[in-house]
């Protein structure tokens, strides 16, 4: 019962499928709507918020400049708390250390709390190759999970369903994986988060080892925090006898007092909630509460990679907020799928592609080009992370990994790059564009105002003219006008004027 | 010491009317405004494609051309945007610390609506443009730039103008330089939400401070035969009351006048 992202072709062609699909562009607009004014609305709230941002933005840099300090600090404070603490490269190798203590547990389930990192190392397929099944309980990664589809978003995976579509997946596949959903089920929202309750209850209660990610992690005490809304994480934090944390080593905060600012910035930027419901946060094993083997597995994953990138290690700043995929017109179209990633949108596009590497894969290397760089998602960002100047960043790597191939935009962009080096070249290519103009001057389409316009063309100009008029270019340049008339002082006014 | 006017390429090839405009505006308003004809494009569209070394020669260009002016003025957010805040990434990528030296002395850059409100101090420009306008406010003008409400408030004291709110006008329109066509399918689905909103405004005319996302809009509203046409803010603001000239034979006019009153008391009316 799971689903991957691999085979995902490039973004402009999983985009096109997207796009053509009425129902998901409807229920991403509409739930994008709502959240991005519930952000606005809370935010606006907090005078000092640009300082919040800039606190925040500024702790995360400090840590990842001491990263390896304060990684040591945290594994010292964990294993003194009674953790044990382990040390993953790559996903293979976090993956193994999970299934590896499950099964010495002798257990073949698993529940677990909503994360993102062990989204990003398919745990749930290494566990279920393993025979180990892995229960997600958060309510939109059991829609998600039931529907055998892939997550959209980072803190709500099932954002593309509506709750017509969630009535219809509860009822046809809760049974096959435990306590069916109620017969005469109905889509309101309270009936079908009731249906999720009493199915996931037996499974809270049956569970001896439980799966979570953390949102932050503090280096001075050896506290993981989690932060959610609807207390199914809490449940796994508690009720289970084995606790095993995935977390990326880009969680860290050096001390308590830090995460004033993030659990400021965090439930903010994302539910768009003054603080989130529930926030579970332990050190190591409490004697005779909660679980009483407690395991933390510290994921690079290519972590170690981004941070080399001087422009592209702020993206490790990210705390999971996903303000900038309900900011983002692209995403707002397209939904997540089309990032082919478990981390979509803006953040997906630079992150992904930094995680995985530039220049070797046209799916990855299409991701920094998914963004018209309107710079929403920077404007919301709770840390600050300056994406489109990553994505401009990451758009060069992907070019000088492939420079000197015969492509068409290598060819055309040293083509214009040639002309526009010498103003005299510019110039040539202006009375070519201006002969075009005088030929077409005569079109019978215009736009209002008067201007002469081509509709479709063919070939190369149809990826711009299927759906938008061309501008027949104009008869005399600027740059000759101004050669002709001594910068307009030759001129009579009463010709043309300013404006056409 | 005369301002450089930046004219941008896609305006000196495609739309040289905004570049008159522009020229037309400042003069009225008594700058010494200047083609420096060794201009050619900023670089922007290269390096927003990743191909930064392909901008250097560019840049070069750019700085020997506007070198000495007191400022330069640029119809356009982006470019203005790309000069502040792209060069220098051009100039640290050539290796050469004289170009990053030159790009740090070079003359400030303004986009039209800066140069007129923060340099000029001016808000009414003396312009009439009597018809409906909603204003989108371009993406590297709003954030990248910071323009703020100066295009709005220019727009406010033009005479005969009446200025409509647009609806979600913050959205990108989905032009984005290279990204309209290499994904085009998302750039048309952003473009044709925003060309509803300007229709849903009801102005007859969008204004904004870029041709590019206006060729993008101004496409689509076209081949909708949505009868909104686009317009760039140098050419509203530009455009003057035109001088109507007193009718020619005013005498006549006159006896004509008197004649009709003499007719109407002569019919002996109520």
């Amino acid at each position: 019962m799971s689903a991957t992202f691999l085979g995902t072709p490039a973004f402009p062609t999983a985009a096109r499928t997207a796009l053509a699909d009425t129902q998901l562009r409807r229920n991403l607009a509409h739930a994008t709507g709502t959240i991005r004014a519930k952000r606005a609305a809370v935010v606006g709230e907090v005078d000092e918020w640009e300082r919040l941002r800039r606190a925040g933005a500024a702790l995360k840099d400090r840590t990842l400049r001491h990263l390896d300090t304060y990684l040591a600090q945290l594994e010292e404070s964990l294993t003194r708390a009674g953790a044990t603490v382990h040390w993953a490269r790559d996903a293979a190798e976090a993956n193994r250390i999970v299934v590896d203590i499950a099964r010495g547990h002798g257990t073949d389930e698993v529940v677990k709390v909503k994360s993102m990192a062990t989204q990003e190392i398919g745990l749930n397929e290494a566990l279920e190759a393993a025979g180990i099944h892995a229960w997600e309980t958060d309510l939109a990664e059991l829609i998600v999970q039931l529907g055998e589809d892939l997550p959209s978003h980072i803190l709500v995976p099932a954002i593309h369903r509506n709750r017509s579509e969630v009535r219809e997946i509860f009822l046809r596949e809760m049974g096959r994986y435990g306590r069916p959903a109620p017969p005469d089920l109905t889509d309101t929202p309270a009936e079908l988060a009731a249906a999720a309750r009493a199915h996931l209850r037996e499974k809270f209660l049956r569970a001896k080892v439980a799966v979570s990610g953390a949102n932050f992690a503090v280096a001075e005490t050896g506290t993981l925090a989690v932060v959610e809304s609807e207390g199914n994480g809490r449940m796994c934090l508690t009720l289970p006898e084995v606790l095993v944390s995935v977390v990326g080593i880009e969680k860290l905060v050096p001390t308590w007092a830090d995460l004033d600012v993030f659990l400021q910035l965090l439930p903010r930027s994302s539910t768009g909630e003054r603080m989130n419901p529930y926030t579970s946060m332990w050190s190591g094993v409490t004697p005779a509460d909660g679980p009483q083997e407690v395991h933390v597995v510290l994921l690079d994953n290519g972590r170690t990679d981004v941070l080399a990138d001087e422009v592209g290690r702020q993206a490790l700043r990210c705390i999971r907020c996903s303000a900038c995929l309900n900011v983002c017109p692209v995403y707002e179209r397209t939904g997540g799928h089309s990032y082919g990633s478990v981390y979509p949108g803006p953040i997906g596009a630079i992150l992904t592609p930094m995680l995985r590497g530039v220049g070797h894969d046209t799916q990855l290397d299409s991701l920094p080009y998914a963004s018209s760089l309107c710079g929403a998602c920077f404007e919301v960002c709770p840390v600050r992370i300056d994406i489109p100047e990553v994505l401009v960043h990451l758009r060069t790597k992907v070019v000088d990994a492939h420079r000197g191939e015969p492509k068409v935009q290598n060819l055309a962009m040293k083509a214009a790059s040639w002309a526009f080096a010498d103003a005299r070249r510019t110039a040539a290519a202006e009375r070519i564009s201006g002969a075009v103009g005088k030929v077409l001057r005569g079109t019978k389409r215009r736009a209002p105002g008067g201007r002469g316009v081509l509709g479709a063309l063919p070939g190369p100009a149809a990826a711009w003219s299927d759906a938008r008029d061309v501008p027949v270019p104009a008869a005399e340049s600027f740059r000759a006008w101004w050669a002709r008339t001594d910068g307009g002082r030759t001129e009579r006014q009463d010709e043309d004027g300013g404006a056409q | 010491m005369p301002v450089g006017l930046l004219v941008t390429c896609m305006n000196d090839a495609l739309f040289p009317e905004t570049g008159r405009a522009v020229v037309t505006l400042l003069r009225r308003l008594g700058v010494d405004v200047d083609f420096p004809a060794a201009q050619t494009c900023c670089g922007q569209p290269m390096v927003n494609t990743g191909y930064l070394d392909e901008a250097v020669p560019l840049l070069r260009r750019h700085l020997d051309a506007f070198a000495g002016y007191e400022a330069v003025v640029v119809p356009s957010g982006s470019c203005a945007g790309s000069v502040r805040h792209q060069h220098r990434m051009v100039a640290e990528r050539s290796g050469d610390p004289g170009l990053v030296r030159a790009v740090e002395q070079a003359p400030p850059a303004y986009e039209l609506s800066e140069y007129l409100v923060d340099v000029l101090g001016v808000v009414d420009v003396g312009a009439y443009f009597p018809h409906r306008v909603t204003y989108h406010p371009t993406c590297h003008s709003l954030r990248m730039l910071g323009v703020g409400d100066r295009p709005t408030r220019l727009l406010e004291a033009v005479r005969g103008l009446r200025l409509v709110a647009l609806p979600a006008a913050a959205e990108c329109c989905g032009f984005g330089g290279t990204f309209a066509v290499k994904n085009s399918d998302t750039s048309i689905a952003m473009g044709a939400d925003k060309a509803r909103h300007v229709r849903e405004s009801g102005a007859e005319v969008l204004v904004a401070g870029d041709n590019s996302c206006l060729t993008h809009i101004g496409g689509l509203l076209s081949r909708e035969r949505s009868g909104v046409r686009v317009m760039h803010l140098a050419e509203v603001l530009a455009a003057t009351e035109p001088v109507i000239e007193q009718p020619p034979r005013e005498a006549d006019r006159r006896s004509v006048g008197s004649a009709v009153d003499t007719a109407a008391l002569a019919g002996g009316a109520p």
